[in-house]
């Protein structure tokens, strides 16, 4: 059984209760009165709007509409400015909890695959994890591939004049692609991280057997 | 003033607005002795600020008419203006209050003519008009004011206008040399009547009151409609004078908010629903009316008002909390957020935004003397502890007019209670 199917057993008739156990913060959703600054205050939803502002998440939380909220990719869509959480006035951690839901979805396997958030998260985690080093080129390659060759070109060219920008002022290495520059402890910074994934799996584990 | 006699079988009455106009009347009308005590020149608060009041839509006049009329034929009220209680010591049945009366430079002979103002050039902020006009510095707080005295302002105190003022006086009822005097009012009950005051609504930054001129709050927006206001009652807005005929209204600004006002303020929905019928009444043809809102909180029976309103093809429901206001070009408020119903974006220009402000009770972060228990609001609660000090209307909580003169009626009984007891002890 996925991690999904199992959650979704688990809560089966009430997926705020499933939010307030698994979602960080979660437990705040049943404070929020519906009034709707936080969605009118969100910057990301006046410009490429939002599928479901965080107002509208919370509902949908409550009415049990537990697929559609999950694999959204609007609470992916938070750049964690804070304004909702300023201005809530009952004071909910929204940003915290966009990003909880967003955790939980990954964790659960069925976030957005290409949601460009989430996709240049993992690519920015393999990347910086690989040598201790972000490789910005490779990074910034590797978003731009994300849809494939053709379009990866097109939108390379668009950034041309930037790149030669940034080469000529010596901010962008071209040389970086055959490798790239590395943290001196290889084996110290693999064990470290392989050590926190294994605290990482066993707290999550205990969460959703909890 | 000075020599009147206050015994421990005095009820005193702090603040002269509806409330403590009500609860002295109460308990003189019993035959007790009352000192009322009124900090503006004027009695009647902030009631008689107002335009009209729900849900009737009477002129303020009308209640507080038969208040004064009551008041004048009792000779068991003292009613003192331009004085501030600013402490009180002793107990239930035994206090001593020390009250700070300010001049008025004007004596009982005034027979409110009127000749001192026609004489007195420089002008001052009104803040009857919330300060949205001024007056002249010799003035009557307003229209209706009791005592129907004028007032010459301090600022002018020293200058030649307070001499011009005294010349002009044919009653010989100017006197410059008047003083600040503290005086000391034994009483054996205390009702504590201070009432509210508006939320400050610069404090709700994205609202942008203070910096954008048609953001308004709802205390200016009753005087805007006054014929006795600083327009004349024509709903003109600040900026540029244009005719207001599309107003957005805001619930709740700075209520229910755990960053400013925790409470519900209770009347400002009603406010709101009222104020819908000033914008109709000035422009019947094209005037608009929309109404941003939480929920609408009309209390009990103003629900039918509430309905009465819904049905006004005039007036638009818009179910959501204004996120922020913003100006355009023509000086146009643009308010901001997302409807709750549907969850769509709006940006909406109007020509005024008037803010529904919440309710703060005077006494917060006032130095209420004798240890007095309030919520966490800063209302005065009813507690054993406060002795002999009773909260009546607005002080103890956020009340529309009906219900700060229950609450008023409910204190002088107990004020009552405490003074007889007094009075057997002492027989
Ligand atoms: C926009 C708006 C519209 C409203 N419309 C309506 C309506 O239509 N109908 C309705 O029923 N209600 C309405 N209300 C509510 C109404 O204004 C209050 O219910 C009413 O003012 C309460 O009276 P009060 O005597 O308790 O307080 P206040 O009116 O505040 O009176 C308190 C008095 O105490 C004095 N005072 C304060 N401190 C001191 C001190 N230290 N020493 C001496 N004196 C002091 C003050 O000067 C004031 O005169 C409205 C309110 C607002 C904001
Ligand atoms: S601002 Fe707060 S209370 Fe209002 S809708 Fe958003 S989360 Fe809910
Ligand atoms: S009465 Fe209405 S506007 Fe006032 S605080 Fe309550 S809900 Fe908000």
């Amino acid at each position: 059984m996925s991690a999904n199917t199992a959650m979704a057993t688990k809560y089966r008739n009430s997926f705020l209760k499933e939010v307030e156990e698994q979602v960080e913060m979660g437990d705040w959703v049943k404070m929020c009165m519906q009034c709707g600054v936080c969605a009118g205050s969100c910057p990301v939803n006046f410009q490429s709007a939002w599928e479901h502002p965080p107002q509208e998440i919370f509902m949908m939380i409550r009415a049990g509409k537990r697929e559609e909220v999950l694999t959204s990719p609007s609470m992916w869509n938070c750049t964690s400015c804070y304004n909702c959480i300023v201005r809530c006035p009952r004071k909910l951690p929204i940003t915290h909890i966009m990003h909880g839901l967003a955790e939980y979805a990954h964790r659960l396997g069925i976030a957005p695959k290409m949601q460009p958030t989430r996709f240049f998260s993992g690519l920015f985690w393999k990347n910086a994890t690989k040598t201790g080093r972000v490789n910005e080129l490779k990074l910034s390659m590797g978003l731009y591939f994300k849809d494939g060759f053709g379009a990866g070109v097109k939108e390379g060219m668009k950034m041309k004049d930037v790149a030669l920008g940034l080469i000529k002022a010596k901010r962008l290495n071209p040389m970086e692609l055959l490798g790239g520059h590395k943290c001196k402890d290889q084996k110290g910074i693999q064990a470290m991280l392989k050590k926190a994934y294994e605290i990482e799996r066993s707290r999550k584990a205990a969460k959703m057997a909890g | 003033m000075t020599e009147h006699v206050a015994t421990n079988e005095t009820i005193l009455v702090v603040g002269g607005g509806i409330s403590g106009m009500t609860a002295a009347l109460e308990a003189a009308e019993t035959g007790k002795n009352v000192v009322l005590v009124e900090k503006n020149p004027a009695l009647g608060g902030r009631t008689s600020q107002l335009y009209r009041y729900f849900p009737k839509m009477c002129h303020p006049v009308c209640g507080l008419e038969i208040n004064l009329r009551r008041l004048k034929s009792n000779p068991r009220v003292r009613v003192l203006t331009l004085a501030e209680v600013t402490g009180i010591d002793g107990v239930a049945g035994d206090y001593t209050a020390t009250v700070k009366v300010s001049p008025r430079y004007v004596n009982a002979n005034c027979t409110a003519c009127g000749d001192c103002a026609r004489a007195v050039e420089l002008e001052v902020d009104d803040p009857f008009n919330y300060n949205l006009g001024k007056h002249k510095a010799a003035y009557l707080p307003n229209a209706m004011a009791y005592p129907q005295r004028y007032v010459l302002d301090p600022a002018i105190i020293g200058t030649p206008d307070a001499d011009k003022a005294k010349a002009a006086c044919k009653y010989g009822a100017i006197d410059l040399d008047m003083q600040e005097e503290t005086i000391q009012v034994r009483a054996g009950a205390v009702i504590w009547a201070t009432g509210w005051k508006p939320y400050d609504a610069a404090k709700i930054q994205p609202y942008g009151y203070g910096r954008f001129k048609n953001v308004i709050t709802s205390v200016e927006f009753e005087r805007l409609a006054d014929v006795h206001g600083p327009t004349g009652g024509k709903i003109l807005r600040p900026s540029d004078g244009k005719e207001a005929k599309n107003v957005a209204f805001i619930q709740c600004a700075g209520s229910r908010d755990e960053n400013h006002l925790r409470h519900c303020s209770r009347f400002c929905c009603m406010a709101s629903l009222k104020q819908t019928h000033y914008v109709r009444e000035n422009y019947p043809q094209d005037g608009k009316s929309t109404i941003y809102y939480i929920d609408i909180r009309a209390i009990d029976r103003f629900e039918d008002f509430y309905q009465k309103v819904r049905d006004d093809a005039s007036v638009t429901f818009i179910k959501s909390k204004v996120a922020r206001i913003s100006e355009d070009k023509d000086g146009n408020p643009v308010v901001w957020g997302v409807n709750t119903e549907g969850y769509k974006r709006y940006s909406t220009p109007h020509d005024l935004v008037v803010l529904a402000v919440g309710m703060e009770p005077s006494v917060k972060g006032m130095d209420i003397p004798g240890h007095i228990v309030a919520d966490s609001s800063g209302f005065i609660e009813a507690d054993p502890a406060n002795g002999a000090v009773f909260g009546a209307g607005c002080a103890t909580n956020a009340l529309d007019v009906n219900r700060a003169v229950q609450s008023a009626t409910a204190a002088a009984l107990r004020a009552i209670q405490v003074v007889n007891k007094v009075a057997k002890a002492e027989a």
